[in-house]
């Protein structure tokens, strides 16, 4: 409920402020690695500067405060071209800022008063800029003797940081036409139009603009996404000072600047008729800010996923229709392909779009490793592999806590201190690698350390201490072993720390990704490194299926998972003692499996060599399954089993059949394993 | 706005008081109340599940939802009966779930206000009545009221979290 009756402005501040100070922690970070603002500078401000006009306009005075300190911070760095700073101080300035703002927002999402102090964190960023006046002022004044002649100039730099607002009288005013265009689907144009005009009153005067009463009157907002805003002004900055100036305003698509010292200001009719003439003249100062993303609510985005995945299904009920049996449809069959080669598009299309690059997720981990390496005095770099790998929304989602974890916990347990790894003949900057890779429909998550790995013994001891075995260590293979680090309550560290000990990890981790049926798998060489392997879905929705069928019940195989279907001769079937089935083939030896067996099917088709052999693949091993026949290939939408029913094992969902009916689809890789 | 639409809840709840669907298994008669309810639909192609409870019966689509369906005749542990034109799938919604329930018949929806409501008896003999958490009287019939969330969420039947 809460959610919807949220406020649409506030929603699009919340978004936008988690974006942008998200965009903010990746530039800092950056910068902090490359020693160098200098190429990020505009980008920061852009963030800060947006940051503090929304959070102004939200009458969130603390956010806005800190936005400003921190701008004004920059500001002093920018404008003295400060090079020799501790950026390492700075960059934790910021982040902890950015942490508050983060809470800040989280209360105001749940509907709380956004009530934190940000007079401590506000009382340090000015610290440090004054401290960083000292420090260059000195430097400058050296400076300053030698140059006198640039000394002017300097001096204005300086001193103005505080003093934009003021317009020195001395300076010649132009007169300037500005046409403000916002990108498509900002919403709210008025309210960004006055932002724009209201920050415009820091640098200029005898401000116009059309339309006029921009916040009063609904139709202006249609106005200005049409034509753009239009703003008549004067001020002493140069046009491209003015165009930086009115870009810091959110989610602008183009400004153009025109001197306009002809058109009297007083001629509103005369202004709005050449507006669109000169909103098409050539791109004077077009300038591209925000690329051309749209954001979407994942609401809607799943709305239109079940559709689409209905409208497969109504399009194989009609195409497969039994009143068609037997009749010559040549055109209706011509139209029926078009109709199927459309819809096809459709469906890969909504899929692409919902695909989105696991990127953002991966980098989050990076201020994690900064805080920690800090934190702990480790020496460890951060390596990511294959970060444009695209994943569904969905999964991102519910993966983004877990990689955190194992992250922490690879930083805390596995990879030791800078003396314990030269003592064992190690480079002693460890190495976190984060890699993504797509593989058949699955996609792989791997996080691997160059630590000391686990200990197995170790394990094995705490698992045995807390009942979670009762078979002896020889008994087990390493997987049992590393296997129990997966289960509730487990934790060999013996102290707790900041970051982990307290042994509600790793079955966090497991539990996660379990609901978006994916598995984890851990392996560890001790004294070597630990590589934790995170296997999920590509997608949640829509699949190539292979339909069979067992007894009366249709079955859905993953197509991606068939490696071939035979008929099996006699000479090929081996049964062991145990009568356990195997079948040759081509020299290779595979386990049969019988589905009416492990589905309870009454079938006709018990012998072997009536039915239908389908070798399936998963992980890289191999297995024949036992069906009664195929029934062909179709695109399903996958749909979850209703929570009520208890996690199955050898069912990954079900899908709807064109004719109404329910079929169940196969989850190889548990009838493999 | 948003009071508007409680106070239409709450009125939509007040008619919905007291009214319970009585439906047959067996001889007996039980009562479920009608809030619960969601619509009445005939058997089923029933697509069956391994791995479950066999008062689990399997799922159902309905217009596109999947919905698990229980027969409530096994769920009592009484002897499975062939379906016939009378069984009915009364489809409920409890908290978030929708579920299924596969009954012998269905009767009829009766009044039967609070203060002919009794507790059910208890026996130290007595375990079937985990479900029922009332008798209601009329005149001198008497319905078993059934709890429909203990009747779905018994602790073995499902994982409780998942919801």
């Amino acid at each position: 409920m809460s959610q919807e009756n949220k406020d649409p402005l506030l929603e699009m501040y919340i978004f936008e402020t988690n974006e942008l100070i998200q965009k903010l922690e990746e530039i800092i970070l950056n910068s902090e690695k490359n020693n160098s603002y200098s190429s990020n500078m505009d980008e920061i401000f852009r963030i800060m500067h947006t940051l503090k006009g929304n959070s102004a306009m939200m009458l969130y005075d603390n956010i806005s405060a800190l936005a400003h300190s921190i701008e004004d911070l920059f500001d002093y760095i920018r404008k003295n071209k400060l090079s020799n700073i501790n950026y390492s101080d700075i960059t934790d300035l910021v982040l902890e800022s950015k942490d508050f703002i983060i809470a800040e927002i989280e209360k105001i999402q749940n509907c709380k008063e956004p009530d934190g102090d940000a007079e401590i964190l506000i009382n340090r960023v000015e610290d440090k800029l004054l401290s960083l006046k000292g420090k260059s002022e000195e430097v400058k004044e050296d400076e300053l003797e030698q140059k006198e002649e640039k000394n002017s100039k300097q001096k204005f730099y300086i001193s103005s940081h505080k003093e934009i607002g003021d317009i020195k009288v001395n300076e010649k005013f132009c007169s300037f036409k500005a046409v403000v265009k916002f990108i498509e689907d900002a919403q709210m144009e008025n309210v960004r139009a006055f932002t724009v005009l209201h920050n415009m009153n820091e640098i200029a005067k005898d401000i116009f603009s059309f339309p006029e009463d921009i916040i009063d009157n609904e139709e202006s907002a249609e106005e200005i996404k049409k034509n753009g805003f239009s703003l008549f002004f004067k001020s002493n900055k140069s046009m491209e000072e003015i165009k930086e100036f009115i870009n810091e305003t959110s989610c602008i698509e183009s400004v153009q600047i025109l001197h306009c010292n002809e058109i009297d200001l007083e001629h509103k009719d005369a202004i709005s008729s050449d507006h669109n003439e000169n909103a098409d003249t050539a791109n004077i100062c077009t300038n591209h800010i925000v690329s051309n993303v749209l954001s979407v609510n994942v609401e809607k985005m799943d709305m239109l996923m079940d559709i689409v995945g209905e409208l497969v299904v109504a399009e194989s009920m009609v195409t497969g229709s039994s009143d068609l049996n037997g009749l010559q449809l040549e055109n209706f069959n011509k139209s029926a392909r078009q109709l199927r080669k459309i819809i096809n598009d459709l469906q890969d299309i909504v899929m692409d779009v919902r695909m989105v690059p696991i990127a953002p997720t991966f980098l989050k981990t990076n201020r994690i490793v900064r805080d920690m390496c800090k934190k702990l005095s480790k020496n460890v770099e951060l390596k990511l592999i294959g970060e444009d790998t695209e994943v569904d929304k969905n999964i991102i989602e519910s993966i983004s806590d877990p990689l955190i974890h194992l992250i922490r916990n690879s930083m805390d347990h596995g990879i030791e201190n800078e003396e314990e790894r030269l003592a064992k003949g190690k480079d002693k900057k460890g190495t976190i690698t984060l890699e993504a890779k797509n593989e058949g429909g699955d996609v792989f998550i791997i996080v691997k350390d160059d630590g000391k790995g686990l200990d197995k013994i170790k394990i094995y001891n705490k698992a045995f201490e807390n009942g979670l075995t009762d078979k002896r260590i020889e008994e087990l293979t390493d997987k049992d072993i590393y296997t129990f680090v997966l289960l509730p309550g487990f934790s060999t560290n013996e102290t707790v720390t900041e970051y982990s000990g307290r042994g509600v990890g790793m079955d966090v981790v497991c539990k996660n990704i379990e609901k978006i049926r994916g598995s984890v798998s851990i392996n560890s060489v001790e004294g070597k490194g630990t590589i934790i392997i995170i296997k999920i879905p590509l997608t949640l929705a829509i699949i190539d299926g292979m339909l069979i069928q067992v007894g009366n019940t249709s079955y859905t195989i993953p197509t991606i998972s068939i490696k071939r279907s035979f008929k099996l001769m006699e000479k090929d079937l081996i049964v062991d003692p145990d009568g356990n089935e195997m079948i040759m083939v081509r020299g290779e030896c595979y386990p049969l499996i019988s589905l009416y067996k492990v589905f309870n099917e009454q079938t006709k088709v018990k012998n072997v060599f009536d039915g239908i052999i389908i070798m399936v693949e998963n992980g890289g091993k191999s297995i024949c399954l036992l069906a009664d026949k195929l029934i062909g290939q179709q695109q399903v939408v996958i749909k979850a089993l209703p929570k009520y029913i208890k996690r199955t094992k050898v069912i990954a969902g079900c899908t709807l059949l064109g004719n109404g009916n329910i079929s169940l689809i196969l989850d190889i890789s548990a009838l493999i394993y | 706005m948003n009071e508007m639409f409680n106070s239409e809840e709450e009125i939509e709840e007040d008619t919905q008081k007291d009214k319970y669907l009585i439906f047959t298994i067996d001889k007996e008669k039980y009562g479920i109340e009608i809030k619960y309810v969601i619509e009445i639909i005939g058997i089923q192609n029933i697509t069956k599940i391994p791995e479950l409870d066999d008062y689990i019966k399997g799922i159902i689509s309905l217009r596109g939802k999947i919905i698990p369906v229980v027969d409530v005749r096994l769920r009592f542990k009484k002897p499975m009966m062939e379906y016939d034109d009378r069984t009915c799938i009364i489809v409920v919604d409890v908290g978030e779930l929708t579920v299924g329930l596969i009954v012998d018949r269905v009767s009829e929806v009766v009044n039967i206000s609070e203060d002919q409501v009794a507790l059910p008896p208890t026996t130290s003999m007595n375990t079937r009545n985990k479900y029922i958490n009332g008798i209601g009287k009329i005149g001198e019939d008497v319905r078993l009221l059934i709890d429909c969330n203990k009747l779905l969420n018994d602790d073995k039947a499902i994982i409780r979290e998942l919801i």
